[in-house]
């Protein structure tokens, strides 16, 4: 039981980086259809400047501050000298475009920050841990992340549904030269939601670089579950990728946690763990195929 | 006349770049430079892949991110059978008795099969939907497979499986590099023969007629999803080939086969050389690994040079290499 609660936090910790990931790409998505691969990208640039600040000056806040606005600016930047030219190209073109970003900023990390991954401390403030429930400790930092996650989501859907900019937005992603025709600047509009999204994004990596190692090509990884993500929850829906992000969180995390045990019901030990570990690391994609078979837009989407 | 002058350009470009494939070995051995032999073999072997590619890519106006996953299936069947003949294990002990085998003409074959096969599943689940929904199930059905292959630690798991020598075949030494890249020549030779007729049949027509516009297709009463499953099928399984092939040249195979940046990278050689060609692609297979070569010996650091050229290629030389050899009108569809 005691595992158990700290399993679906963990995996509620997962869901919530997840969503920062795919909220603003599945807008990116959604509104200006661009497919971009290369989100995982300012994932990466978040994660190594908070690690670079956060080892210059110690403090972990400042670290946050100074890389959630360079990977917006950077984010805006390359928006506006790659991303849009693409918007009227085909997808594939897109797609070897943003693959070009890619390797692109991987390969800048490697030359400015070396191939050795960097290491960045919990901050001390949040190093210990809390018993929300009676007799089950858990890391501070990782509530911290939680709390943060599910923030987010709030202050989405409240700018989402209550504010002018969030009505431009839906506006523009249900038709855009309508939205345009009432005078809603289309250009402007379409490089602070990637601007959104780029900080999202940024934010996501800065608070995994205390729980994962910060290193070249760690951007790719959480892409491809991020794509899983959207294609569950629907492309361009927020509160799709709100859900889908929490499913895919909680399904990779439990799988990998129980069902060793759950083999070895049918299978010996050491024939257990192979084919568990084997399934584990399917099963997200397996929940993919099932979702696709039964709504191929997936759960929320957008236009529906 | 216009025409004609196009015409013979493509010819030439064929036929000279075929007469340079096939005099290579030679001129290899002229030139003092060995390493060429087996450098074009991995050149023809990618351009397979690539060229499969292109038949659901170009022709089909599909967008698959995940064609890598059909390459390193091919790979690891041949890698697997070896595996099993070199240990005298059973790959399937029960109902009844199947061993491994280190034989091409067993071993190629079972990789074409089991690849086609997993391109129908795939197929059959990700061409329910278009687009860039599209793009990301492919590309993420390659990952599972990626995933799978890392987590298998019978089959070595992580570091992948080596393979004790290459497969043989009646009459031949695979072993022996020249003889080797003539058979990944004829092959290639043969898929490029092959798909040039299915792209210029009735199948090809429906499937190019799919590309630009789906519902004219349906309304025309045909099972435009069966057509498109059978095309990524025959691309899939062409890719277990090229597979196949690649485990014998490095005589390894590992999870990084089916890596998503690897079916990216037979993207972009499908469209740095041109889509929707056929020929194209082998030259984008040349062209990028040709250009890896040469920039890796300059810096280590050469992919920073390389991606803003793709951006470079997607805005400017949109028809590839391939266009800019024989213009553009003639390129197919």
């Amino acid at each position: 039981m005691l595992l158990f609660i700290e399993q679906i936090l963990n995996g509620l910790q997962l869901g919530v980086t997840l969503f920062l990931m795919s909220a603003g790409l599945t807008l990116v998505f959604g509104i200006m259809q661009v497919i971009n691969l290369a989100h995982g990208s300012f994932y990466m640039i978040g994660a190594y400047v908070a690690a670079t600040v956060t080892a210059l000056s110690g403090s972990f806040l400042l670290g946050l501050a100074v890389a959630l606005p360079a990977t917006a600016v950077i984010g805006m930047l390359v928006e506006a000298i790659v991303l849009r030219r693409l918007y009227k190209k085909e997808h594939v073109d897109q797609v070897l475009a943003t693959f070009g970003l890619i390797m692109f900023f991987n390969e800048l990390t490697r030359i400015i920050w070396g191939r050795q991954p960097l290491f960045m401390d919990v901050p001390s403030w949040l190093s210990g841990s809390v018993e929300l429930i009676p007799g089950i400790p858990y890391p501070s930092y990782r509530i911290a992340v939680i709390g943060v996650g599910l923030l987010v989501a709030l202050f989405l859907y409240l700018m989402f549904t209550r504010t002018r900019i969030g009505m431009q937005i839906r506006a523009g992603a249900s038709n855009r030269e309508m939205a345009g025709a009432l005078g809603i600047n289309i250009r402007l509009l379409y490089t602070l939601v990637f601007g959104l999204g780029t900080l999202l994004a940024g934010l996501a990596g800065v608070m995994a670089g205390p729980i994962l190692a910060v290193e070249a090509g760690m951007g790719e990884s959480i892409l491809i579950l991020t794509f899983v993500v959207i294609v569950i929850g629907g492309i361009g829906s927020v509160r799709g990728a709100f859900i889908g992000a929490l499913l895919v969180g909680m399904v990779d995390t439990l799988g990998r946690a129980f069902l060793p045990a759950l083999f070895r019901m049918f299978l010996s030990s050491a024939h257990a763990d192979g084919v568990a570990a084997s399934v584990a690391s399917m099963s997200i994609y397996i929940l993919m195929a099932i979702i696709l078979i039964w709504r191929p837009q997936g759960l929320l989407p957008a236009h529906s | 006349m216009h025409m004609l002058s196009q015409f013979n350009r493509k010819t030439i470009c064929i036929i000279s770049s075929a007469l340079l494939l096939a005099l290579l070995p030679m001129l290899a051995t002229l030139a003092g430079e060995p390493y060429l032999v087996s450098l074009f073999s991995r050149i023809l072997i990618y351009a397979l892949a690539a060229a499969s590619l292109d038949l659901i890519l170009g022709y089909g106006g599909l967008v698959s991110l995940g064609h890598a996953a059909f390459f390193g299936i091919g790979a690891y069947t041949v890698g697997i059978l070896a595996h099993h003949d070199f240990e005298e294990t059973a790959l399937i002990s029960w109902p009844l008795f199947i061993p491994g085998s280190d034989s091409g003409l067993v071993a190629w074959p079972v990789a074409i099969l089991v690849s086609a096969l997993l391109a129908a599943i795939i197929g059959a689940l990700s061409l329910r939907t278009r687009g860039m929904h599209f793009i990301m199930i492919t590309l993420a059905f390659a990952q599972m497979l990626f995933f799978f292959f890392v987590s298998l630690e019978g089959y070595g798991g992580d570091d992948g499986l080596t393979l004790f020598s290459r497969n043989t075949l009646p009459g031949l030494d695979l072993g022996d590099d020249v003889q080797f890249y003539y058979v990944c020549l004829a092959l290639l030779g043969a898929f490029l023969f092959l798909a040039g007729r299915l792209v210029e049949s009735r199948f090809g027509m429906v499937i190019r007629g799919c590309r630009e516009s789906e519902k004219r297709m349906q309304s025309l009463g045909f099972p435009t999803f069966r057509y498109k499953l059978l095309c990524f099928v025959i691309a899939g399984g062409a890719a277990g080939l090229a597979g196949a092939l690649i485990a014998n040249q490095v005589e390894y195979v590992s999870p990084g086969l089916m890596h998503w940046t690897r079916s990216a990278i037979i993207l972009v050689m499908v469209l740095l050389g041109g889509s929707g060609t056929l020929y194209g692609p082998v030259l984008g297979a040349a062209a990028f690994l040709l250009l890896e070569e040469v920039l890796s010996i300059y810096t280590e650091h050469w992919m920073v040079y390389f991606g803003p050229v793709m951006i470079l290629v997607v805005l400017f030389a949109r028809h590839g290499l391939f266009g800019i050899l024989v213009g553009k009108e003639n390129r197919h569809g």
